[in-house]
């Protein structure tokens, strides 16, 4: 260590002020909250994945209406009755028009006398109606019936929670008492008592889902408003007498906006869920109307001999449920500051 | 801790009393009557039917016999099985579902502790992803459709099971996985960041410190700190198995509960659908307040707090 | 010369992370003899904490070991599987770790958390742990120790905690015991406490103390030697009269600077912040935040310098080229002190 080093005399001379180095600059590109969270859910794959699935099945779904009449969609073909998928191009079993019927590919389209032109892409129902366009529409039901249930989370949920957080005190007593009278029966039987009250069908199934789905939210934001209403920022803004509607918009609203994005996207597969179940059941959506529901209850009457009546509607409906829990995950996951490690 | 505990149960009886009142008077507002066969009958017929179920008196009194019974147990006459009393349609039925619900819930926390700990453990590896990647599934996939597909794929294709019916319990075997996966999936992903989070605590990092292997690490303190959370979930557990109840019983033709249930709705029996939903917002009630008991008593640090209160 | 029980050389140790390898220790070696209480100062960053995980084999796992070797007596600590590393963990090293209040498992009682180490190393059945857990308590002044035993954590105030985090980490006599920041996150009377205690217990059970913090002020009366870290690198080391009276390197002033004393008025903060280890810089990491820098600190690494036989620095300003400079008026004065103080010696001697 200790061996002497030649050194120019120049290198002594002082480095003049001016020239100080810029510590501060750090060498990881700074990010805000949103791009943060924006560049942790592209890392995960399974949810940036999902949230492209999602996206294509709402343009598909909302994009069908210029093309599907609801008219067609209702209407039976019994000539067309229960044939198997047919792509044009695809000489794979199953897909190509045959069906397997006692151990044998048997070719329903030559067999029933379809011309030639026609094809199906999922096949057809016990109507003859096309599998492909029931599914679409039956996304679409279970699409508005999430967006509806996420429409009341963020409406009532929130400002339910938020109110009893703030208020605090008597009202939030009586606030969470009503929510634990709400939540003491399962929302499904809830749902089931509203429907009987109601005419069975999509708006029924819409204004019941609304009634029980709010309350996770409404508890989970009251949590939270009570811990942020306690924050210095929070304080300084009341005593600088902002109003408390102002400060609920400036103040809560966005430090809650994580809780609240993680949380709906909890809401939507339980709102698909309730849908496809109450329809399963049949007390739900209910022929000739068409949703997932609906159509897993008809595929399973013909499962046995028609398993892709089940299959395709069963399919689609796991697939959306996956992809909103993958994208949910991711989601909390990019959100929780608690998770960055 | 004596004087909580009253509080609670009058908390419990008070829901329970609205639930009712809520309940009775939603019925009331049911459209059309509760007779499958109204068209064919007479004027005569009919007031002679609502005499001998008592709805031709006034709604206050209907409501106030209604409590009345229920105090003694008495939950009305079933309208689907004549002359039936609500109470013995539930307990003659109660045992095959809660022999269910219990089996799908021991079979769910269980294996999904399994592989929740087995994820957590081996975090960031193909384990970690293939556990995840199962409970998604498990979430994701509606409990219908999976109980289709086993009674279809292993009891009738393979033979494996009874396809339906309730018998020995080979044939409780395929509903109870059906039930379960539910549970399972969540009580998997539960534990699984529960434990993570507890084996990057500092405690953990003190026992490693001590010495100890990495067994002993999760056996003696990550596994005790993830699983004393968990049993918050045995509440939301139980509305799963309630509602799973209702449409895997059907599937497997299980007299049970739920199939009851579904088959009031769709025939109007309005006294026994009031019964059920009594049923289950009872045994909800009852399972929260023995879980947060049993939360206070296994975690030292409630236990203290609980104390106080 | 004491027994050499560590010696750690030219240490490097990076971080993967997704913006890039964070180079947390750089080129550090230092050793540490028996019976002797080595600190280890430095601001938070500095790689302190990550030096001494290192030694304990409780490196994160985004953590790599680039280069260097941890020598335990004659045996290469990083070389050792995790199997070994698990009989030298808590039986021949121990580690107090910083916050008490987050340290200890808080489901399980404090008897068992105590046993554990010694069930585990010494083989010992649980009951006759527990009675030495009981005898540890005791020393560490835990009062009414057969019912305090059985307690859990949350039952404990924070300094009643850190003892009990100390009697874990002492239970089984260990020769090394490492001290990451003990008192930091405790109030100042219970500090000192902690400190007494720990230079107590240190010449009962005859430990050798690796002691780390960013508190000059713990180090003066607790240890014999003290090394300087900045940025990942080791400044400037001696014993601790050369570090408080004789420091050389313009970091180690701006420290004392920055420590009150009975004859300072105002407190001398360091300006600027520790440089980015993403990317550190070529010459003297400190060169940004020193008055004292020279052209030859951004464009080269000092060696160090030997001031005596224990004190060695890391700074131009030892070279024997450089141009004399005058230190801050509190170091000067320090100086001083350490000129009469040597005098003193040699007199004597």
């Amino acid at each position: 260590m200790e061996e002497k080093i030649k050194l120019s005399p120049d290198s002594f001379e002082a480095l003049p002020k001016a020239e100080e180095l810029d510590n501060e600059k750090i060498a990881a590109p700074s990010l805000t909250f949103v791009q943060d969270a924006w560049r942790r859910l592209k890392m995960n794959k399974g949810a940036f994945v999902s949230l492209w699935i999602i996206v294509l099945m709402i343009v598909v779904a909302f994009g069908s209406s210029f093309f599907i009449d609801h008219a067609s969609l209702v209407k039976s073909a019994p000539n067309y009755a229960n044939l198997p998928a047919k792509i044009p191009g695809v000489p794979i079993n199953g897909l190509n028009g045959k069906l397997k019927v006692s151990g044998q590919w048997v070719d329903e389209y030559k067999q029933n006398n379809i011309p030639s032109g026609k094809y199906f892409v999922l096949g057809t129902d016990y109507l003859g109606r096309s599998l492909a366009e029931r599914i679409i529409y039956g996304t679409k039901v279970s699409l508005i019936v999430a967006l509806v249930a996420t429409f009341f989370d963020l409406t009532i949920g929130v400002a339910y929670g938020i109110i009893s957080g703030w208020k605090g005190g008597r009202v939030d007593n009586v606030m969470q008492r009503i929510i634990e009278i709400i939540s003491s029966v399962p929302s499904l039987v809830i749902v089931v008592l509203m429907l009987l009250v109601l005419k069975p069908g999509m708006t029924s199934i819409i204004a019941a889902i609304a009634i029980s789905s709010w309350t996770t939210m409404a508890r989970m934001i009251r949590a939270e408003t009570l811990q942020l209403k306690s924050q210095e920022y929070v304080l300084a803004a009341r005593s600088l007498g902002e109003s408390a509607p102002k400060i609920a918009w400036k103040h809560l609203v966005p430090n809650l906006s994580s809780i609240i994005i993680i949380q709906t996207m909890y809401t939507i597969p339980t709102a698909i869920f309730f849908e496809a179940f109450l329809s399963f059941i049949g007390i739900g959506i209910s022929a000739p109307e068409t949703s997932l529901g609906v159509l897993l209850n008809d595929g399973q009457k013909n499962f046995q001999f028609l398993p892709y009546q089940m299959w395709y509607p069963a399919i689609v409906l796991c697939v959306l449920m996956i992809a909103f829990n993958l994208l949910g995950d991711g989601l909390r996951d990019a959100f929780d500051p608690k998770t960055r490690r | 801790m004596r004087k909580y505990l009253l509080k609670r149960v009058f908390y419990m009886l008070l829901t329970l009393f609205l639930v009712a009142t809520i309940t009775f008077f939603l019925m009331k507002l049911m459209p059309g009557t509760p007779y499958s066969n109204q068209e064919k009958m007479t004027p005569q017929q009919i007031k002679i039917m609502n005499e001998q179920y008592g709805l031709n008196k006034p709604v206050w009194l209907q409501y106030l016999i209604y409590l009345g019974g229920m105090l003694h147990g008495d939950l009305g006459t079933s309208f689907q099985y004549s002359n039936q009393p609500v109470s013995y349609l539930i307990s003659s039925r109660i045992g095959a579902s809660a022999q269910l619900g219990l089996q799908a819930m021991i079979f769910g926390v269980l294996v999904g502790i399994i592989i929740g700990s087995f994820a957590a453990i081996n975090r960031n590896t193909w384990i970690d992803t293939l556990c995840t990647i199962l409970s998604i599934i498990g979430k994701s996939v509606p409990n219908f459709v999976l109980a289709v597909l086993l009674q279809f794929y292993i009891a009738l294709k393979l033979g494996w099971f009874p396809i339906a019916d309730w018998g020995g319990f080979s044939y409780t075997v395929l509903p109870t996985i059906a039930l379960g996966v539910g549970p399972l999936a969540e009580t998997a992903r539960f534990i699984r960041t529960g434990m993570v989070d507890v084996l990057n605590s500092d405690y953990i990092e003190l026992a490693r410190a001590k010495g100890l292997t990495k067994f002993g690490i999760v056996y003696h303190h990550a596994l005790r700190n993830s699983l004393i959370p968990l049993v918050t979930l045995i509440g939301p557990y139980t509305v799963a198995l309630m509602t799973g109840s209702m449409v895997i019983e059907n599937i497997f033709s299980i007299p049970g509960i739920g199939e009851q249930f579904v088959k009031s709705i769709t025939t109007n029996d309005y006294p026994t659908i009031m019964g059920v939903t009594m049923l289950f917002s009872a045994g909800l009630v009852v399972v929260i307040l023995l879980t947060d008991i049993v939360y206070g008593i296994i975690d030292p640090r409630i236990r203290l707090s609980g104390n106080g209160d | 010369m004491a027994e050499r029980i560590l010696d750690v050389k030219n240490l490097e140790i990076n971080f993967h992370t997704y913006a890039g390898d964070v180079k947390a220790i750089r080129d550090v070696s230092f050793h540490l003899d028996k019976g002797e209480t080595l600190a280890i100062v430095g601001e938070s960053g500095s790689g302190k904490s990550v030096t001494t995980k290192s030694l304990m084999g409780l490196l994160a796992n985004n953590a790599e070991v680039v280069g260097g070797s941890i020598m335990y007596h004659d045996q290469d600590i990083l070389k050792k599987s995790e199997k070994e590393m698990q009989n030298i963990r808590g039986k021949d090293i121990a580690m107090i770790f910083q916050d008490p209040m987050t340290s200890l498992d808080p489901t399980m009682k404090i008897g068992q958390q105590i046993a554990e180490p010694l069930m585990k190393h010494k083989k010992m059945e649980k009951k006759k742990a527990w009675a030495q857990a009981l005898d540890i308590l005791k020393l560490v002044g835990i009062v009414n120790p057969e019912k305090r035993i059985n307690e859990y954590p949350h039952q404990f105030s924070g300094g009643m905690r850190q003892r009990i985090v100390i009697a874990i980490a002492l239970v089984c006599y260990p020769e090394i015991l490492i001290a990451d920041e003990p008192t930091t996150a405790l109030d100042v009377t219970i500090q000192a406490q902690i400190l007494d205690l720990m230079k107590e217990l240190q010449s009962k059970i005859e430990t050798s103390i690796i002691f780390i913090t960013h508190d000059l002020g713990v180090v003066a009366g607790m240890a014999d030697r003290v090394a300087v870290m900045y940025a990942g690198k080791i400044v400037e080391y001696g014993t601790v009269d050369e570090i408080f009276y004789n420091p050389q390197h313009p970091y180690t002033w701006g420290l004392l600077n920055s420590m009150p004393t009975l004859s300072s008025t105002s407190l001398e903060a360091i300006p600027g912040t520790p440089p980015d280890l993403l990317d550190p810089p070529k010459g003297d990491a400190f060169a940004a935040r020193s008055a004292y820098a020279m052209k030859i600190d951004v464009e080269k690494e000092p060696p160090f310098f030997k001031v005596s036989d224990t004190h060695y620095a890391a700074t131009w300003l030892l070279h024997p080229d450089a141009p004399k400079v005058t230190p801050p008026t509190e170091i000067v004065r320090r100086q001083k002190l350490f000129a009469k103080m040597s005098a003193n010696k040699s007199v004597k001697a």
